[in-house]
């Protein structure tokens, strides 16, 4: 039998901060992410110095990695993670970085993720994202990520019954989320008119499926407990983790995501079960991945996502928060920091700083990671449960 | 169903000519074995020396066992489109100038799912038959075509992209005199295309099938001599706007090695007749082919040489003609790259002695002229880069991807 993984007791997650995005900047990776780290350092109460762990995602950073970052940023960790994984970034570095601090390798791990968005940028990015994608993806239309999800959406409408209405039910309660949250480049209302009628982009998917790409940086720190009390830090405790990439192969076409295989694990390790969690942040990319990760995180069945979407309100302050910044749709998708918002803001709702609409009462909240469509499936995934401190 | 395409009007000549435009054309290494077989017209994908597992996209070890033995093989081409979809914007300035643009994802029987490009008659859910073709950049890309041919099949925007074929397209074939020449003349006039221009050096001198050559349908005679540079010149000045496709059919075929011929008479007149009538075409016709290579329904489309397949390996009963044909393959080599930014393809004909007066003693199994031109007109109709026409020219493939020191003791001997 395999062994059991040891609990994250006493590992916290602080200190979350959001560069505000903007849509195009002229501004380097490393301006960006130097940014959101000096955010973390100030927020937290330290010196440069004491930053011994990094944790590094960025699409945009290159030629340079984590280590070329160090130098840049005149830092001198004994500590040093690059985290190439998207929409997953987040929930993988704060995993690796909670083993970190956990067994005493690092005190204070910044993780941080930021991209710039040049005009033309995306366009360079997606012809050289994957040699899959060079191979055998690029020269189909050259559709991008849009073309790829648009599939896997058709299948699942086909199979599970899901229609456009469901999705746009999605987009339009993240956006209504939005319109509190300061930092969301989208500030108008979208009403499900607008959803329905927006252009065709490839079918089925239309414009407010689509994220918007933009420049941004997110970032949070991971320490012990009891150092984060001393510091007089607020922080959510991680509860659990997982992670899993590229599960199911064998299936045609995506419909479900690695956080199936795992999500016993998942519940059993907090020792709290899929009704106890107040908030529910997934990785947006494409609504149709928002609804596969309700099912595969345990809060419906297969196939009853959009029965689940239809009898919630999905809004911050109604039943299912979901998404309660308003996720990527509406806030916008600043590369790797898109793996990374969903988080950020679970840790602004357990700690009480919220910066837009709050969860009332949130004590426990979900949030999940996906990323990485090299070929024609996402394949990177994994979730965290983070609960409010005590402090 | 596929609408028919229309015949073209004439070009306003005041209108701009679309700049040729390409779909992005790198390939990792591996992925180059797919392009191999959409050259010949091959449906193949790795297999599994060790597990037999059907590998796409391309790997370099194996997702079932891991296995680094992974040679592209012959497999089923059969599958079930599973969903589909019309892609309505993108950032490639190819794609953008032609969309809405169709693909979808195909199960294959044999196992793998692959992203395609789907034929307009092909609908999702339903069974389909994948090719691999090469698209306009000159790599390979897949496409799912319906189960079943289907009425004016070939007339698909998608796929004609992919194609060359003759139909509403202006063909020179370079060469009348010989049979080949006429017997292309033929077969492209029944493939649709809108005229056929036959080259003839000095037309006033007459010529065996001439007659019937005449009486072709929307076939034109023209005077061109290959061996004369302002002849070339000439023709290309009056044509070259309108000539979609170029068939060099231009042949000189004399027996003998290297020392049997005795001085340099006969070997110049043949270099004079194909190398340097293959370059004199090349540098007439080629800058306008390249230019046009996106110009509508009849844009230009293909240069096709037509090569002794002793090109590739020196038969030396035959051995100066051999050296030459490898001149002029080595030359198709160039020009296919020199072409490509245009999105015109080079379309290598190989193939073994003719039934011509020239292969005169030489045993059957020969290539009938007649053969040799339907097999190059359906190459141009599946877009194929690389074709071997009769059981010599498949043969001599063959034992050169054996060994190509045992089929050079074996022509020698």
């Amino acid at each position: 039998m395999r062994a059991p993984r040891q609990p994250y007791d006493g590992i916290v997650v602080t200190a979350p901060v959001t560069v505000p995005y903007r849509r195009y900047s002229t501004n380097t990776a490393h301006w960006w992410v130097g940014r959101a780290v000096r955010e973390v350092v100030k927020k937290a109460g330290l010196e440069s110095a004491d930053i011994d762990g990094l944790s590094l995602s960025s699409f945009t950073v290159g030629p340079d990695t984590a280590i070329g970052l160090t130098q840049h940023l005149g830092l001198s960790p004994r500590w040093l993670d690059h985290v190439p994984l998207g929409g997953a970034s987040g929930v993988v570095a704060l995993r690796r970085a909670a083993r970190a601090v956990q067994c005493g390798d690092a005190e204070f791990v910044v993780c941080v993720a930021g991209d710039t968005n040049q005009v033309d940028s995306f366009r360079r990015m997606l012809s050289t994202f994957s040699r899959f994608a060079q191979d055998a993806v690029y020269p189909y239309g050259s559709g991008g990520p849009n073309s790829g999800f648009a599939l896997i959406t058709r299948n699942y409408m086909k199979h599970y019954g899901a229609t456009r209405e469901d999705f746009g039910k999605i987009c339009v309660a993240q956006r209504d989320n939005a319109l509190k949250f300061p930092h969301a480049l989208m500030k108008r209302k979208l009403t499900l008119d607008d959803y329905l009628g927006a252009r065709a982009i490839s079918d089925p998917i239309h414009l407010f499926d689509c994220v918007m790409p933009c420049a941004g940086a997110e970032a949070f720190l991971v320490c012990r407990e009891d150092v984060a009390r001393s510091q007089g830090l607020k922080s959510a405790r991680l509860l659990s983790t997982i992670e899993r990439h590229n599960a199911f192969p064998e299936d045609p076409i995506q419909y479900r995501g690695g956080w199936a295989l795992d999500i016993d694990e998942f519940y059993a390790m907090a020792g709290v079960t899929a009704d106890d969690v107040d908030f529910v942040q997934t990785y947006d990319d494409y609504p149709v991945i928002c609804m596969m990760q309700m099912e595969d995180l345990g809060f419906c069945a297969k196939g009853e996502g959009p029965a689940f979407v239809r009898s919630h309100t999905l809004t911050a302050d109604g039943s299912f928060p979901h998404n309660v910044s308003g996720g990527q749709l509406s806030v916008g998708q600043a590369g790797a920091a898109g793996g990374f918002l969903g988080l950020v803001e679970a840790v602004r709702q357990l700690t009480g700083e919220t910066l837009g609409a709050s969860v009332p009462d949130a004590k426990i909240g979900v949030v999940s990671g996906f990323g990485m469509i090299t070929y024609d499936r996402g394949l990177a995934s994994g979730a965290a449960l983070l609960a409010r401190g005590t402090a | 169903m596929t609408e028919p395409l229309v015949r073209p009007k004439r070009k306003n000549p005041l209108k701009k000519t679309r700049v040729p435009l390409l779909p992005q054309g790198v390939r990792s290494r591996t992925a180059l074995g797919l392009t191999e077989a959409a050259a010949e017209g091959r449906f193949r994908l790795q297999v599994c020396s060790d597990c037999a597992a059907v590998i796409y996209p391309p790997r370099d070890a194996c997702p079932r066992c891991l296995s680094a033995r992974l040679p592209f093989r012959d497999v089923d081409n059969r599958g079930t489109l599973l969903a589909e979809t019309t892609i309505r914007t993108s950032t490639d300035v190819y794609f953008r100038e032609r969309m809405p643009w169709r693909i979808g994802t195909v199960q294959l029987d044999a196992g793998p799912s692959i992203v395609a490009h789907l034929h307009g008659d092909l609908r999702e859910g339903e069974r389909t038959r994948l090719a691999l073709k090469l698209d306009k950049s000159g790599q390979a890309i897949a496409m799912a075509l319906p189960m079943e041919d289907t009425p004016n099949m070939a007339d698909d925007p998608q796929w004609r992209e992919l194609t060359c074929d003759p139909k509403f397209r202006r063909v020179l074939i370079t060469d009348g005199r010989t049979a080949v020449g006429q017997a292309l003349a033929e077969a492209c006039s029944a493939a649709g295309a809108s005229v056929v221009f036959v080259g003839v050096a000095d037309p006033w001198k007459p010529f065996p099938g001439e007659e019937r050559l005449r009486k072709l349908e929307r076939v034109e005679i023209v005077a061109l001599d290959l061996t004369d540079t302002i002849s070339v010149n000439e023709c290309a000045g009056e044509y070259a706007p309108r000539v979609d496709i170029l068939i060099n059919t231009a042949e000189h075929v004399r027996t003998g090695g290297i020392i049997e011929r005795k001085g340099l008479t006969v070997a110049r007149e043949e270099l004079e007749i194909r190398y340097f009538g293959l370059t004199r075409l090349a540098q007439a016709f080629g800058p306008v082919l390249r230019a046009r290579g996106a110009d509508g329904v009849n844009s230009a489309a293909a240069f096709v040489n037509l090569l002794s397949v002793y090109a590739l390996a020196n038969w030396p009963a035959y051995g100066a003609f051999s050296a030459t044909e490898a001149a002029c393959l080595s030359a198709a080599q160039s020009l296919r790259a020199e072409l490509r930014p245009g999105g015109v393809k080079v379309l290598n004909v190989f193939f073994g002695p003719l039934e011509t007066e020239w292969y005169q003693a030489v045993p059957p199994p020969k290539v009938a002229p007649s053969a040799l031109a339907n097999a190059t007109v359906r190459a141009l109709q599946q877009g194929l880069e690389d074709l071997f026409v009769g059981d010599i020219a498949e043969d001599i493939r063959a034992r050169l991807a054996v060994s190509p020191k045992a089929l050079e003791r074996e022509l020698g001997s």
